[in-house]
């Protein structure tokens, strides 16, 4: 596999890797061999994910909001951050899923928006995984258009009275502290919800076929009777909430090539090795063709990843090129995986080989924090300056 | 306490390990660098001992200018600063050579226990811990699988062929740590961010007040006189077990004057 993994970086991309980075990287990626590999099939197969244990050896490593400063954090930069995602996401979407939710959406939120209390309070358990943290923003009724969210909070006196619904949250029902969006009177606001506060329940969501190793619930507040403090002070308006989109979607750029890195080295192994009509399939002109598009396109992909964390690490980045990232990488890496499933014919619709998991995994990339069509619409407002969509 | 540990930095056994023709030294450009595996264990228990009993762990490693990416690793799983003797003088040193080196080094710090891997996956001699107590005349408790520290006593579990034995001296003291004695960590972010400012003290053979004129390879007690790659594995032999297997490989065994 190392070896692979080494005829795939045509661009020498590897060489080019700073030393801290390189241990960095190093190191995540033999804390995933040793200790997520040999169980996410069993994770994924099962749908089940222990997501607390896992936590606080993420948190052990330093891992859990990496890239924020203060606070417990290891204040690493973006494409350190970048880094560590490719190396989780080539073992499973769903584990980066866990790591971006805890780190950019919930501690990023608490970080950027929360008062000095909340910031205390949280992130120092949040970054050592002693405490989890979730991100409720889509609700049944509003997915892209989180606009017209129903969820609602009203004034009572000093308190906030949160009534309404999140669909489709990730680490929803493991989650010590869930950072909700809701309308006020005065536009939307940020809500810490901790778990166990009268009124909110939460639901998994089960039968899924995609992201199976990633807790999903639904989440339900029924009244939720809240103190003055559980607002986010600094959060004003749906921008607060979008930024943080922004932050992990950032994550999702590099952690996407770690996929399709992984899927197309388990491919280039297995075509050196199945053998049909007297040879290895990889010696077959039409193999050759896919394997070569596919190497070509992750190396464009990784390219884009690092001009990114590029940008970001100095400051520039601005919002519609983290859109051009996820629009470019989670689009390449799901074709780079459906067409390596291709090569390993009957044995690429099995758990054995990752490439498909990795592929149906990927679908729930393509959709969550923002959809490919709300980014292709996104640059599309960039190029021409007319908003199609809203 | 003060710990030092001796860190040496090695090709990685899964590579394709090769000697250079040329002076039948290590090649240690074909094959990435990496701690030796060993070394990491007796990382391990130094950090261990300093969280039990305070004090500092110092990294001392001899090899070429590229063993630096070892000692950033060593660094980041939370030791406090280093010391690197590095010297062109020193290629193709021979175990004693490097003994020596070692013990002068350890002149430059403050210690009371030194620990080291049992064996370099190199070289594989396991007699370096063994001289560095010789040159310097301090105790050694080799093959430990457990240490246990009282004030100026140290005692260790020493591997034996049918159990251990539990050994003990004062310090000053060099040990040398076998792989059962813990689970090294991985580095952690944090560590791995600290470690480019913590010092990595770069000493020569000079100023160690070494003569670089009696070291390196024409002056090594030990030579590589010739070496051959190792011919490719043979296909293996397949015996059919026809109600006969066990005869078979008693034949086998016997053909081969093994029983
Ligand atoms: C496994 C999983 C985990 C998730 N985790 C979280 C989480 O932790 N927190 C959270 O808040 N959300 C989470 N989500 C929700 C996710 O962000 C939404 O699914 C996503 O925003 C899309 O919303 P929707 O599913 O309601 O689809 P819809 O918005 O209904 O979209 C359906 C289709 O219509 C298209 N469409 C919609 N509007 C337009 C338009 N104007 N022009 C063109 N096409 C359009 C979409 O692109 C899509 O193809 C998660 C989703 C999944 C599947």
């Amino acid at each position: 596999m190392t070896d692979a993994l080494d005829r795939l970086d045509l661009l020498e991309l590897d060489a080019d890797l700073e030393e801290e980075n390189r241990l960095l990287r190093d190191t995540v990626r033999k804390f995933a061999d040793d200790r997520l590999r040999p169980n996410i099939r069993d994770w994924f197969e099962a749908g089940e994910l222990p997501a607390r244990e896992l936590a606080e050896e993420f948190g052990a490593l330093g891992v859990l909001g990496m890239h924020l400063e203060g606070y417990g954090c290891s204040g690493a930069s973006s494409t350190q951050y970048g880094i560590v995602c490719a190396e989780i996401e080539a073992v499973d979407s769903g584990l980066r899923s866990l790591v971006s939710v805890q780190g950019s959406l919930a501690m990023y939120a608490i970080r950027a928006f929360g008062s000095e209390e909340q910031r205390q309070r949280w992130l120092p358990p949040m970054a050592a995984g002693r405490a989890l943290g979730c991100f409720g923003l889509t609700e049944p009724d509003a997915g892209s258009d989180p606009g017209s969210m129903r969820t609602y909070a009203r004034r009572d006196g000093e308190d906030w009275i949160l009534h309404g619904s999140k669909m489709w949250i990730t680490n929803g029902s493991v989650a010590d502290v869930a950072v909700v969006w809701a309308r006020t009177d005065d536009g939307v606001q940020g809500f810490l919800v901790e778990r166990g506060t009268a009124g909110f329940t939460t639901t998994d969501v089960h039968h899924k076929l995609s992201l199976r190793a990633s807790v999903t619930s639904q989440l339900s507040f029924d009244d939720v009777r809240l103190p003055s403090d559980a607002v986010l002070p600094s959060a004003e308006g749906l921008r607060a909430a979008l930024s943080c989109l922004t932050e992990a979607r950032f994550g999702i750029v590099w952690g996407v090539t770690g996929a399709a890195r992984d899927a197309l080295a388990a491919t280039l192994d297995y075509a050196g090795t199945r053998t049909q009509f007297g040879r290895p399939i990889a010696g077959f002109q039409l193999t050759q063709r896919k394997l070569a598009e596919l190497a070509v396109s992750l190396g464009q992909s990784q390219l884009v990843a690092r001009r990114l964390g590029q940008l970001k690490d100095s400051g520039r980045i601005r919002p519609h090129q983290v859109s051009f990232g996820k629009f470019a990488n989670v689009k390449a890496a799901l074709e780079i995986c459906r067409e390596a499933r291709s090569i390993l014919g009957g044995s690429g619709i099995t758990t054995e080989y990752p490439v498909l998991r990795h592929a149906v995994n990927l679908e729930t990339v393509f959709t969550y924090e923002g959809t490919h069509e709300v980014h292709t619409l996104v640059l599309g407002a960039q190029l021409t300056g007319l908003d199609a969509y809203r | 306490m003060n710990i030092v540990v001796l860190v040496k930095q090695v090709p990685d056994t899964e590579g394709d390990r090769k000697l250079d023709p040329s002076d039948r030294t290590i090649d240690r450009t074909s094959v990435d660098p990496v701690i030796n595996y060993i070394d990491e264990f007796a990382i391990e228990e130094a950090l261990r001992l300093k969280e039990e009993h305070g004090g500092d762990v110092t990294i001392l490693t001899v090899g070429p200018e590229q063993a630096t990416v070892s000692i950033r690793k060593a660094l980041s799983m939370g030791a406090d600063k280093a010391v690197h003797v590095c010297d062109e003088a020193l290629h193709g040193a021979c175990a004693i050579q490097t003994a020596t080196v070692i013990a002068k080094a350890l002149g430059t710090v403050e210690w009371d226990v030194a620990i080291a891997g049992s064996e370099a996956t190199d070289s594989r001699m396991s007699v370096v811990p063994a001289l560095v107590s010789e040159v310097l005349g301090a105790p050694q408790l080799s093959q430990a699988r457990k240490v246990s520290v009282d004030g100026s006593t140290v005692t260790i579990e020493r591997v034996t062929e049918t159990g251990f034995d539990r050994v003990q001296a004062p310090t000053p003291v060099v040990i040398s740590v076998v792989e059962k004695i813990n689970e090294p960590r991985y580095p952690s972010f944090k560590g791995i961010m600290a470690a480019k400012n913590k010092p990595i003290e770069v000493l020569d053979t000079a100023a160690l007040g070494l003569d670089a004129g009696t070291l390196g390879l024409v002056n090594a007690s030990t030579a590589v006189v010739s070496f051959e790659v190792a011919p490719p594995r043979a296909a293996g032999q397949v015996v059919k077990d026809e109600g006969d297997g066990g005869v078979k490989i008693a034949d086998y065994l016997a053909s081969k004057k093994l029983v």
